[in-house]
């Protein structure tokens, strides 16, 4: 493969693969069994030029391949509100890795394709940040934290470097993070909890393994979605294990291995109430354009929570409420008959891309609300969002009522 | 006043050789989100170092951080001329020398990236002059040295 004799684009891929193993210290490679593709979103005009080099001599995937979000949702075309011309390179970049034999998921939230979900141990090449840490931790399957372009690569090769998290000896956690005694009861029963949580996890673990202990036990897949997508924005998380909701930590024991944790920290409500309070970057008070919830993609259930949020309301004149999510799970709602519930009321469903990437937001002037911390975190640069965060009923509250709308919660207490 | 200019040796995560001034991050950074390759400033609202030219200089931080849409903000940033001189890194981290590695075989202009023991990149100064020669050999002279 290296040598070129299955075509330039191979092994250029090939090429790729070593380097990582280099980086990586790797002495062999190891098969995958599938990879997630983040290369398939535009970012100028070099990732056209990849995808162009990489093709080169009839290059196809050697594993079942899924691909993550695009700047542009083909299927709706007419949620883009950016120039024409602007979605045209991020359309042609999308379409060329299909030609690479990829399936065209184009979610951010592959785990939640039946098709593209690995099972327990498996090893795949997974990019995408919250992808990743999923993958990892929610799962138990084994991927590193690869990123553009060493993902299809992978893909291309069906091999990747022996090393880091594909081993079982690295998965081992090693800072042990417990909540305050100051943190109230309710708080780990809010979803609101899990994103904020996240954030002050990355910060405090970076890179480092970390185990959450005292967690309510059995924590859903959309709250550990919710947490490690923040983790892995605030932090370069890739694996962390909840003491009773993560596969590979059943126990405080099985989490850490023998003997005492390297670390042990606390935290105590304060950290986590300002981390809550940062999220929010624009005055309260400020009009509100735009709720913006399912990033990463909303699953079924949460698709479903919406629908029961909204019951008979809809969205004030003026407010934009819109959910991202999969255009697998999109195809899901439609068969229950959620889509067409929550289009009848009045909410925009964007699939393929995500609304702090592409110019999908109606553009206008005023917040926009979200109950996502990676949105929170990421919009204000990205987009220039003045952005307000809150739990997704307060954000459906918030948009039936045309103005940023509190519940009492546990986030209250002083 | 001259003070003596210090040499080390870096792992090479990805070749080459370059010149730039020290820009030391006070916290991580994910060049996705993090920079923009259309003017090589740092556009991270939550970082303390915002709206600083990353452009050309010597880029050292402990860590990076976050998406993994870096190798294609790295190599893009390349493409339009407003790529970091050069990266120090703490560890060794394969979404940005994957960046490099993609940009050198499209465009044929190196990023060195260097992986630094931490005491001594901790041990460089904001604005500092430094040389990445061949194989890893970094040269820093301090400011007005």
């Amino acid at each position: 493969m290296l040598a070129g004799d299955a075509g330039p684009g191979t092994a250029f891929a090939m090429r790729l693969v070593v380097r990582a193993a280099e980086v990586l210290g790797a002495d062999r490679m190891i098969p995958i069994s599938r990879a997630h593709v983040d290369a398939c979103l535009y970012h100028g005009q070099a990732t056209l030029d990849f995808a162009a080099r990489l093709a080169e001599g009839g290059t196809r995937v050697a594993v079942p391949t899924s691909l993550n979000v695009g700047l542009v949702d083909l299927l709706h075309p007419e949620l883009w509100h950016g120039a024409p011309q602007e979605a045209d390179p991020g359309r042609r970049l999308m379409e060329a890795y299909r030609a690479l034999g990829c399936r065209p998921t184009f979610t951010c939230a592959p785990y939640q394709v039946v098709e593209a979900r690995p099972a327990f141990g498996e090893q795949v090449a997974w990019a995408e940040s919250n992808a990743i840490v999923f993958c990892n931790s929610v799962i138990g399957a084994r991927t590193n934290r690869y990123g553009d372009f060493i993902d299809v690569a992978c893909a291309v090769a069906g091999r990747v470097p022996d090393a880091g998290l594909h081993r079982t000896d690295a998965r081992r956690g090693r800072l042990l993070l417990r909540l305050g005694p100051d943190v109230p009861a309710a708080l780990p029963h809010e979803d609101s909890f899990y994103p904020v949580l996240g954030i002050v996890l990355g910060r405090r673990a970076g890179p480092t393994i970390a185990v959450l202990d005292g967690l309510p036990p059995g924590l859903s897949e959309d709250r550990l979605k919710a947490l490690g997508a923040a983790a892995a924005s605030s932090g370069s998380v890739a694996l962390f294990h909840a003491v009773g909701s993560t596969p590979e930590a059943s126990s405080l024991k099985a989490a850490m291995g023998p003997g005492p944790p390297e670390a042990m920290e606390t935290i105590m409500f304060a950290e986590l109430r300002a981390a809550w309070a940062e999220l929010t970057n624009a005055g309260e008070a400020l009009p509100l354009r735009a709720v913006s919830i399912g990033t990463p993609h909303a699953s079924l259930a949460e698709i479903e929570a919406l629908a029961v949020l909204l019951g008979s309301s809809r969205p004030a004149a003026g407010v934009e409420l819109l959910v991202s999510t999969g255009r697998d799970v999109l195809e899901r709602s439609e068969e229950r008959g959620l889509a067409a519930r929550l289009r009848r009321a009045g909410v925009e469903i964007l699939v393929d891309t995500c609304s702090y990437i592409a110019p999908v937001l109606r553009p206008g002037a005023g917040a926009v609300m979200t109950d996502s911390a990676k949105w929170a975190y990421y919009a204000p640069g990205n987009i220039g969002a003045d952005v307000v965060f809150g739990s997704t009923a307060e954000c459906v509250a918030s948009a039936v009522a045309g103005r940023v709308v509190r519940l009492r919660s546990a986030w209250d207490a002083a | 006043m001259s003070s003596q200019p210090t040499t080390l040796r870096g792992r090479v995560l990805a070749p080459g050789e370059a010149a730039g001034a020290a820009l030391i991050l006070q916290e991580p950074l994910s060049l996705w989100g993090g920079m923009d390759p259309a003017n090589g400033r740092l556009i991270d609202a939550h970082h303390p170092q915002h709206d600083t030219l990353i452009a050309g200089r010597v880029l050292v931080m402990a860590s990076a951080r976050g998406s993994s849409s870096s190798s294609s903000v790295l190599a893009e940033a390349v493409r339009a001329g407003t790529a970091p001189a050069a990266i120090l890194l703490g560890e060794a981290e394969l979404i940005l020398a994957i960046g490099a590695a993609v940009a050198e075989e499209l465009y044929g202009r190196q990023v060195p990236i260097l992986q630094v023991p931490e005491e001594h990149l901790a041990a460089i100064v904001d604005g500092a002059q430094v040389l990445i020669g061949e194989e890893g050999m970094v040269t820093i002279t301090k400011p007005g040295g």
